[in-house]
């Protein structure tokens, strides 16, 4: 009996110990919540890692699935433990309403590379009472470019056409992106969208789209999964996000192509949670790394687009050393010509109601 | 199951295709988990068999995706495989740190909840314990009350488990156990405890009470009647409700994607992500391993299972 | 355990001995029966009686303290949001003042802009107003702007007449359903969120209502959720039925070789099964590899088997099937053959004899294991969650969208609190009918 329980504290005391933060706790570095994957390796190297450099304040990442829920909760209980979290505009600007999140003041953050204040060089949407942009993603749609034969899809229209090209596709399963998508696919050009939207006569118009090819989508949540289903061969188009397809064709040279026609782009950035532990130095941290040169490092690993100005032109090549970034991220020129921009406020006011109605839509199975 | 020498030819065919049926039925229920054992050697990215491997090609296996589960997430997994490695591996990679986690997570709610359900159970087994009926059924339901309910239910409690105190008019503050091990363990410990309350009830229920005092008549106080006497008898009941416990927390996820902080990444967690987001193969080599270890918990049960019927002298069923 | 296991052992010994030399003395005489040291016997009973009781008591005592403190309390306070949203109540006092003035139908007047133009400024202050928006928001969809937008106007400066500056600012501030949704959110305690989980809301008059077709969701799903787990329960008795009888009437040593099929299944990790279902049924998975090679289907018509309804009702009747199996089996066991042979011998056919005599010697095997497979299914979150797309999602999956997406807590909750209502009355059945004692594991 001795021996076996013996051993038994041995192995429970050795697991205990060999917990980082259970037995001693280190000091307190500066954590933000961010996204995974790719993402976070991007800002681990473009922002967490110079910024310990320069000031040697420790920062740590930190991924969670749904940092809006985690702020809001830990706000509410007045339990927070999290200095900064990186979010969607749309989501800060809910936050920031809902007196969740600590404001920032634009004249902390550093100036463009010519000199131009903070508050022009930022693409429009990009600064907010308590927000700071970081980058531009995009829903684009991926193709298969070894699948789809000689005659290749370049307008969103096609991504609804089955008889021209044959095929599951693979849509995101939420109504944000969707609905916009079907709706520019139908034909209404990206300034109209918001206002079709918001007609119940447009979303009518949206569903009827995305009808039409009901029996041949295939649903997905999470960002790795679209690219997952176009290697598999299950879909012949998808929806994705512009980085993760990027990521899958000069990461593991997977034959990928973009269809910007139509892209639904999303300012995505910094927000501190109101009573967070270290609000000065995450205001540090935010304009560190909001400053010209991390973007566009930042850019540079993920190919999602920098918010500012100054920034783009710094944009330099990926990691391979070859590709040259530019006309991949969301924010070039030739990629911005039919693209629309999310708009935070109609989803602050229609998210409820249109997620139900897009449940109900799904269900009707 | 023999047929009996009247059965009619009807009789006979129905019979085959009984077995037929019932052999189709064990079929589903074990092939899945069987099916994804020669998987999980894939030498491709794919989830079915390639022609290499059906061709019994030693090319078409590897143990890749093993290896993958100790490289993955470690910071330099190319560097020669010495002590340093090994090292870097313990520290950093995410499926060791699971490992960890599950494990000292499973440990101590086990701990906890065997200790507190087995107290439970042996009073609940006497006769006059009052409201036993309803008791019992406050402490099965964590077992029935579906887990997206109390994981949401522990998801604001954990967040400041003191809040409660606010209906009795105290508006106090003690820290918060939403990711913090302390949570999780307790979380899972309660969801542990209707297994050992229910295998130690059913152990009591064949438990003779003449023998305990038998033990006190011959002069043995209370403690050494429970630790030499009604301890070894029950023992295989209390470990297989270890086992149930410690099964239930190495298997939950729902409440760890509630409540965990990121620092309390356990197995089933990683793997939801897993199967969420990108699912590789390594996804099979983690599974395989899960199913060689549910092998072994249920073996050690049934040898338990049948020892304390020898023990308590209830003829096998 | 700080007494004999059997307290009032001793007494009964001592009470007995007493009661023999108190039998030679007749009890008409008026004495009364006493223990050795001189008690009355009934008071000696009863109170080793309340000590064992007590005793009892405590070494239930911890464990349930630490159920209620971990398990009971949480889901109460959880579920108390599914009645107090106080989002509007608190931050708008005035208005929520003027409403409890005025009687519902009431047109609002100056004091009601007023009011509303002082509780926006004072919202927009403490930075509460998006707040106001979002529960207002939840009974009036596309408001929530509307609150924002206006706080921040308010905030700068606002001049009587109140409705004519509030109008100026946005003409909806006159819409009667604005009114209507700001007063049915002006009390800290409301039945919208039940309303609404049962896709109802409240017009203008106060009466309920349903809400837009296209809008109906929740009822959809709860029967949706209740049709499914129906089926999952009929199609685990239909596999698990047969099995269980085989291993019933198996020797015992073939019988327990079987028993690990089904246990093995029973004690492997619910993901590792939902991965090995996804692997199998996928498009291009081992079953549709293996129908292609058999030639059944062509390379385009592979079947999409999950991520689907189907996905669900496969791996979740393969997730409960030895839930149904283990107490049909214990039943089973215990029945005599003798009784089906005496049916035979006495000219049943075999179809009778089962019917008539061993059918219904199984029912209670049956009732239990389907009301525990039902009460297992209707709360079932991961498997629909992971291989469910978009038509295999029940109720709970909502109560997780509302939890982590849509930040409707209140929703979540009341959600919650009509599941674990149906969750409770089925578990009560089960008490009553099967016995939670007679619950068993493996």
């Amino acid at each position: 009996m001795n021996l076996p329980r013996r051993c038994l504290f041995a192995l429970s005391a050795a697991l205990v110990l060999s917990v980082p933060g259970w037995a001693a706790a280190d000091e307190r570095p500066l954590t933000v919540l961010t996204w995974g994957g790719d993402f976070t390796r991007a800002q681990q190297v473009a922002y967490a890692t110079p910024f310990t450099e320069a000031t040697g304040y420790p920062v740590r990442l930190v991924d969670v699935d749904s940092p809006t829920a985690l702020i809001k909760a830990q706000v509410a209980s007045g339990n927070v433990t999290a200095d900064l979290a990186s979010v969607g505009q749309a989501d800060a600007d809910r936050l920031c309403a809902e007196g969740l999140a600590e404001p920032i003041d634009p004249a902390i953050l550093a100036p463009g590379a010519d000199g131009t204040p903070a508050a022009q060089d930022f693409l429009p949407g990009g600064l907010d009472d308590c927000f700071v942009a970081t980058d531009v993603y995009s829903t684009v749609i991926g193709y298969d470019a070894t699948r789809v034969g000689a005659h290749r899809p370049d307008k969103l229209a096609d991504f609804f056409d089955l008889d021209a090209f044959p095929g599951r596709r693979g849509v995101l399963k939420e109504p944000r992106f969707t609905l916009e998508m079907a709706l520019m696919g139908d034909g209404v050009p990206p300034d109209r969208v918001y206002a079709e939207l918001s007609t119940p006569q447009g979303l009518d118009r949206a569903f009827a789209r995305l009808d039409s090819i009901r029996d041949q989508i295939v649903w997905w949540e999470a960002g790795a999964q679209p690219v997952q289903l176009l290697a598999d061969g299950e879909v012949a188009m998808t929806m994705a996000y512009n980085g993760r397809l990027f990521a899958a064709r000069f990461d593991e040279g997977r034959p990928f192509a973009i269809l910007w026609d139509g892209q639904v782009y999303e300012i995505e950035g910094w927000m501190i949670p109101r009573g967070a532990p270290d609000v000065s130095a995450a205001l540090e941290f935010v304009a560190f790394s909001t400053a010209p040169r991390p973007l566009a490092r930042a850019a540079e690993q993920l190919s999602y687009g920098p918010p500012r100005v100054s920034a783009q032109a710094l944009v330099g090549r990926y990691k391979d050393g070859v590709t040259e970034l530019a006309p991949h991220l969301p924010t070039a020129p030739e990629n911005l010509r039919s693209a629309l921009a999310v708009d935070a406020g109609f989803w602050t006011d229609h998210d409820a109601e249109l997620t139900e109605r897009f449940t109900t839509w799904l269900a009707g199975d | 199951m023999a047929l009996p020498t009247y059965a009619t030819p009807l009789e006979r065919a129905w019979h085959w295709a009984y077995l037929a049926i019932c052999t189709a039925i064990f079929v589903f229920l074990i092939a899945p988990i069987l099916v994804i054992i020669p998987l999980s050697f894939n030498a491709e990215p794919y989830f079915t068999f390639t022609d290499r491997m059906l061709a019994l090609d030693p090319d078409g296996y590897s143990m890749r995706w093993y290896d993958s589960l100790l490289t993955f997430g470690m910071t330099r997994p190319d560097a020669p495989r010495d002590a340093a490695w090994w090292a870097d591996v313990w520290a950093n990679a995410k499926w060791v740190n699971a490992a960890k986690n599950s494990l000292i997570i499973g440990l101590f709610s086990t701990i906890l909840a065997t200790v507190l359900g087995t107290l439970a159970a042996l009073g609940l087994a006497r006769p006059e314990m009052p409201f036993r009926r309803a008791i019992m059924a406050v402490l099965i339901s964590p077992m029935i009350v579906p887990i997206i309910i109390t994981a949401t239910g522990m998801f604001f409690f954990y967040s400041n488990p003191c809040e409660a105190l606010t209906w009795i008019g105290l508006s106090p503050q003690c820290g918060r156990l939403a990711g913090t091990y302390l949570g999780v363990i307790l979380a899972h410990a309660t969801l542990g405890i209707p297994f050992v309350i229910i295998t130690v009830t059913a152990t009591l229920v064949g438990f003779d009470q003449s023998l305990s005092r038998a033990a006190a008549s011959l002069g043995a106080n209370p403690r050494t009647t429970f630790f030499r006497i009604i301890m070894p008898l029950i023992l295989p009941g209390i470990i297989s409700g270890a086992l149930f416990a410690f099964v239930t927390s190495f298997d939950e996820v729902v409440a760890v994607l509630f409540i965990a902080g990121p620092d309390q990444q356990t197995i089933p967690r990683q793997m939801w992500n897993g199967i969420r987001e990108q699912i590789s193969p390594a996804i099979l080599a983690v599974a395989t391993l899960l199913v060689i270890f549910s092998i072994t918990l249920l073996t050690t049960v049934e040898l338990l299972r049948r020892r304390g019927e020898r023990l308590r002298g209830v003829t096998p069923r | 355990m700080a007494t004999p296991l059997d307290p009032h052992a001793a007494i009964v010994t001592h009470a007995a001995g007493q009661g023999a030399a108190a039998e030679a003395r007749p009890n008409a005489q008026g004495v009364l029966l006493t223990t050795a040291d001189g008690q009355p016997l009934a008071r000696a009973l009863t109170r080793s009686r309340r000590r064992a009781r007590r005793q009892a008591f405590l070494l239930v005592l911890p464990l349930l303290a630490f159920v209620l403190i971990t398990f009971v309390v949480p889901i109460g306070q959880m579920l108390q949001r599914s009645a107090k949203n106080p989002g509007f109540s608190d931050n708008m006092p005035q208005v929520s003042a003027w409403f409890d003035e005025n009687p519902r139908g009431a047109v609002p007047d100056e004091a009601a802009f007023a009011a509303l133009a002082a509780d926006m400024a004072a919202a927009a202050e403490a930075r509460t107003v998006g707040i106001v928006g979002t529960r207002i928001n939840y009974e009036l969809p596309g408001t929530r702007s509307l609150f924002t937008s206006t706080g921040r106007k308010v905030a700068r400066g606002i001049e009587p007449p109140h409705r004519e500056a509030l109008l100026e600012m946005d003409p909806r501030w006159a819409d009667e359903e604005l009114w209507t949704a700001m007063r049915n959110a002006s009390t800290p305690y409301t039945s919208s969120f039940y309303l609404a989980a049962l896709d109802r809301t409240r017009d203008s008059a106060g009466d309920v209502a349903r809400v837009p077709e296209n809008r109906q969701v929740y009822v959809m799903l709860f029967q949706r959720t209740l049709w499914l787990s129906l089926l999952i329960t009929g199609l685990t008795f239909v596999l698990g039925f047969p099995v269980a009888h085989l291993l019933a009437t198996l020797p015992m040593r073939r019988s327990n070789l079987l028993m690990i099929l089904v246990l093995l299944p029973f004690w492997t990790s619910l993901l590792v099964r939902t991965t090995a279902w996804i692997v199998l049924l996928q498009q291009q998975g081992v079953v549709n590899d293996a129908l292609v090679w058999l030639g059944l289907i062509g390379e385009q018509g592979r079947l999409q088997m999950i991520y689907n309804q189907t996905g669900t009702i496969i791996a979740m009747t393969h997730i409960l099937l030895p839930f149904m199996i283990l107490p049909l089996y214990s039943v089973m066991r215990t029945i005599n053959p003798s009784y089906v042979r005496a049916a035979r011998s006495l000219g049943a056919t075999s179809w009778t004899a089962f019917r008539r005599i061993y059918f219904p010697q199984t029912l209670p095997g049956l009732g239990a294991g389907a009301l525990l497979v039902f009460i297992l299914a209707v709360g079932y979150y991961i498997t629909p969650a992971l291989v469910g797309g978009s038509s295999g999602q029940l109720i709970s999956n909502m109560i997780a969208m509302h939890m982590t997406e849509t930040l409707n807590w209140s929703m979540a909750a009341a959600l919650a609190a009509l599941l674990l209502a149906g969750v409770l009355i089925l578990y009560w059945l089960y008490d009553r009918l099967v016995g939670i004692d007679n619950l068993k594991l493996g």
